[in-house]
């Protein structure tokens, strides 16, 4: 793919040009590759080539905002698309705080974000890496099947225009091996997944992946039902990437400003453990979703929401900032061309300890290793805090891993259970999500099972 | 949107590398979607989004590629891409004749929405937030969507086959605030139909309002649900997304196949208490999962799945039915024109059994009344599932008494459909769905009378 973010910064300038007198106009211009490849029992179950651009307008005039998009870049539609939102601003009301942002002189960090080398990766180069992915995951325990092993990879370049001054254009790539395994003993059967994630094929560690993969699978063999009661829980760092989403999701501006945010008024208050320092860091190219850009133009920014345990700011977008009456963050986040920009984090981590899962696991007496979750959609609600989700673990018994369990819930509240972690681990492990993992502890959870 | 000679040149080609098969499926999406939010409306947002996505087999191997161009030279460039990713190494020249399907309506629309006044739209908004709000003083927001769309669609295969639709939704949810003493407590509730701007007048809209804002208001006496394993009645309309996740996905021959399914193999043997018929039915006018042809363009059909509690079949879409010899279910569905279509579910509903409801909770001595449910989710090759209850209340003596907090329900599919020992003859659909497999999402619908479980496992924290 060639480089047209300039090309697309072009299309951006030339509707921004459009604007009439009282008008502020944002023009967000995308375009995006992608590879899926999956094999299933040594073939190519699917080749997936996708490609997709587009563009969404925002019109803002005295308070009221109106906004269209189409999935196209075609000179004659992008015209209509304008025509379109100028209407529909009419059906908006209007918001005193309404508003593009605005150049706020943060410059962007430096970091590499895209990869030549991985554009010129050949189709059987990617192909031969699934098909690797699922003979390795195989050939880990003779108990195990291969579901799906899937080689993807990503290549989106956008550009954001306004007619405050905003003129910004970025591009990332990245790839990820993913497979998902069953193990079967018996009339049972028991499921696992691996990941690996890089900028480039030669940083993807295949063998990780397929292990996990395998250990996830086998291990739950003969789990059993647990009985009710409360318990300390290791989190596995990909179950905590899941956590961690949803507490960055209380944590935003836009939340606090609309009367949704469980940790509303609480800035300054210890909401969390002394050992949780949460950072939003999409400058940190080994976050999968690192980025140079926000949704709206502005630098991307490391931003401390947890310091030791207190909670120190909201992400903002440049509507909640300019509501909350402080500095934007550097937040806003959309859904592609299609969305408009809300307050969001971009690249969660809890800053690491130091020590290894297994070494954990050697210091808990009685708990449970949490392998996987389910339904964090479902039984958690991120306004009251409620937290419910099934889950699949090992349980500890006085400092080692014994029987696997399943078909049970753990629970508690959000906000319980940021004060209740123990300990966070030292295992950071970089996910295709916007969340990364690491082992956390938490105490006094409620488990429930027969 | 396509003439069908330039879907017979576009197949033509895509079968140049000695493909066994190629489908075109072309789409031409409109909508509008309002919000309000913090008592005013937000904005109004138009789109459009077209395309085709081409897919071609040649074996076991499927090549895919998009695109948004739908002139010819676009078509013939994704169906080049296709057919190199799916390429066998053969060759040679195959022209594709093609047989138009006749048309067929499941759901008729009187009313297009694209034909109706933007102001027509906010109004309901602005409707809603009155409603909401005045159902109790400690509602302290409101947000709320509406969104229309009308997809026009073309499938054409070197099968011969084409087929056109002409899909709308309409949709209305309402997600209400409300704070008190013990912090804050949420409520949603929606209303959507393949119907179209007539919607608005058979639903009041108040009426999805108050119902929201009432979930909101009962939930801030709610106390924390209960921890562990006990009986649950589930109000008819509420529940389908346990036989949805419990059993549907299980039923998908895609993942029967791969043996990712605890009902492989399990076709003739009884799987669930002989209480239960459980249909998918992509034929149910006006039903959010309803559709005239799957995305395949095959007619949509009532498929019994499981009848007084024997499994009679799986669901089937073009690749699995090939495969194995046998003819689709109507199943084929994608998300989008970017997507490759898989065996999915429509509207999926349990038939009514006989038994009054008040009686099933009159014969509940202790247990847990679910009357609202939030979504799910089920591994197919453990059965396990969970579901969220959004409004659920505890059940003593027999009676329904106190509110109960948010919290998943946790079981096995194979168990509880075992499990069900009462069913209601109170049959209703519940709120439209959007189901999600391998990251694409298509809209379903799903039902069941009142019925009792006689154990879940409760996800609550209290003991």
């Amino acid at each position: 793919m060639t480089d047209r973010s300039s090309e697309l910064l072009a299309i951006a300038d030339r509707v921004v040009a459009l604007a009439q007198a009282g008008e502020q106009v944002e023009a967000y211009v995308s375009r995006s590759l992608s590879t899926d490849v999956r094999v299933y029992e040594g073939e190519v179950e699917h080749f997936v080539s996708a490609q997709s651009e587009g563009i969404g307008i925002r019109v803002i005039r005295d308070g009221r905002t109106g906004t269209s998009y189409a999935g196209t870049l075609d000179p004659a539609v992008i015209a209509d698309v304008l025509a379109e939102a100028r209407d529909n601003l009419g059906y908006g009301e209007v918001d005193q705080w309404s508003g593009l942002a605005e150049p706020d002189g943060v410059a962007v960090t430096p970091q590499v974000l895209w990869s030549d080398r991985l554009e010129s990766v050949p189709t059987a180069r990617k192909i031969e890496l699934a098909k690797e992915l699922e003979r390795l995951a195989r050939a880990a325990d003779s108990r195990v099947r291969v579901d799906d092993s899937n080689y993807s990879d990503s290549f989106g370049e956008a550009a954001v225009a306004t007619t405050t001054g905003i003129r910004v254009s970025g591009r990332e790539n990245g790839c990820y091996l993913s497979v998902g395994t069953l193990a079967d003993d018996g009339d049972e059967t028991q499921t696992g997944f691996g990941f690996s994630v890089g900028r480039d094929v030669d940083e993807l560690d295949i063998e990780k992946a397929a292990r996990e993969a395998a250990d996830r699978a086998t291990r739950l063999l003969g789990a059993t039902k647990p009985a009710s009661r409360r318990v300390t829980v290791v989190l596995d760092p990909f179950v905590t990437a899941q956590f961690l989403g949803i507490i960055g999701g209380t944590l935003n501006g836009d939340s606090v400003v609309k009367g949704r945010s469980l940790f509303a008024n609480r800035l300054g208050d210890q909401v969390a453990s002394p050992l949780v320092t949460l950072v939003d860091d999409p400058t940190n190219p080994l976050a999968y979703t690192a980025t140079d850009i926000d949704g709206e133009g502005l630098a991307a920014r490391r931003n401390v929401l947890i310091d030791r345990g207190t909670l120190g700011m909201f992400v903002q977008s440049s509507y909640s900032a300019r509501r909350m009456g402080v500095a934007t963050t550097g937040n806003g986040t959309r859904g592609g061309y299609a969305g408009s920009p809300g307050a969001g984090c971009l690249a969660l981590q809890v800053v690491p300890g130091t020590r290894s899962q297994a070494e954990i696991v050697a210091g808990i007496d009685d708990g449970i290793l949490v392998q996987q979750v389910q339904g964090l959609h479902s039984g958690v609600n991120p306004v009251s805090g409620d937290f419910s989700t099934g889950a699949a673990g090992i349980t500890i018994a006085n400092g080692t891993l014994g029987a696997p369990v399943r078909e049970f819930t753990i629970a508690s509240t959000l906000q319980k259970m940021l004060l209740d972690i123990a300990e966070v681990g030292g295992d950071l492990e970089w996910l295709p999500m916007r969340a990364t993992g690491v082992s956390l502890v938490i105490h006094d959870v409620t488990m429930s099972g027969a | 949107m396509i003439d069908n000679d330039v879907l017979e040149r576009v197949l033509s080609a895509a079968l140049r590398t000695g493909a066994d098969f190629a489908e075109i499926f072309a789409s031409d999406w409109r909508g509008t979607g309002v919000g309000l939010d913090d008592g005013r409306i937000e904005q109004l947002s138009t789109g459009r989004n077209r395309g085709a996505g081409i897919r071609v087999i040649s074996g076991e191997t499927t090549g895919f590629a998009h695109t948004a161009d739908l002139t010819e030279s676009g078509l013939l460039a994704a169906a080049r891409v296709a057919a190199d990713a799916a390429r066998q190494g053969g060759g040679g020249t195959r022209v594709v004749a093609l047989t138009a399907q006749p048309s067929r309506i499941v759901s008729p629309i009187d009313v297009d929405p694209s034909t109706v006044a933007k102001a027509s739209k906010v109004e309901l908004l602005r409707r809603v937030d009155d409603a909401a709000r005045s159902t109790g003083g400690a509602i302290t927001q409101v947000s709320a969507g509406y969104s229309d769309g009308r997809t026009l669609i073309v499938v054409a295969n070197s099968d011969g086959l084409v087929a056109r639709d002409e899909r709308i939704r309409t949709l209305l949810r309402v997600s209400a605030v409300a704070n008190g003493d013990t912090g804050m407590q949420t409520g949603f509730d929606s209303v959507g139909h393949t119907m179209g701007f007539e919607l608005f007048d058979k639903v009041q809209v108040e009426d999805v309002a108050r119902t929201a804002a009432t979930r909101a208001l009962t939930k801030l006496k709610a106390r924390p649900a209960p921890s562990g394993s006990m009986p649950v009645v589930i109000k008819a309309g509420s529940g389908g997304v346990l036989f949805h996740e419990a059993c549907g996905h299980g039923l998908e021959a895609d993942l029967v196949a791969k043996g990712a399914s605890v009902y492989r193999g399990k076709v003739g043997e009884l799987v669930a208490s002989p209480l239960v018929t459980l249909v998918d039915d992509g034929t149910m006018t006006h039903e959010w999962g309803a559709i005239a042809i799957d995305d395949e363009g095959h007619p949509s059909q009532y498929n019994v799945l499981i009848e007084n509690g024997v499994l009679t079949d799986y669901m089937w879409d073009y690749l699995r039915a090939r495969k194995e010899g046998r003819r689709q279910s109507g199943n084929g569905r994608r998300q989008s024109y970017k997507d490759l279509p898989m065996v999915r579910m429509t509207n999926t509903y349990v038939l009514n059994g006989d038994e009054a409801p008040a009686d099933i909770i009159r014969d509940t001595e202790s247990g847990v009344y679910v009357a609202h449910l939030g979504g799910g989710s089920v591994n197919t090759a453990t059965g396990d599932f969970v579901f969220g209850m959004t409004e659920a209340y505890l059940i003593e003596n027999g009676e329904i008494t106190e509110p109960l907090r948010e919290g998943n329900l946790i079981g096995n599919g194979p168990q509880v459909l075992r499990d069900i020992d009462r069913l209601g003859n109170d049959f209703a659909m519940g709120n439209p769905g959007t189901c999600g497999k391998d990251g694409q999402g298509v809209p379903v619908g799903d039902g069941q009378p009142t019925l009792r479980v006689k154990a879940l496992t409760i996800g609550g924290t209290a003991s």
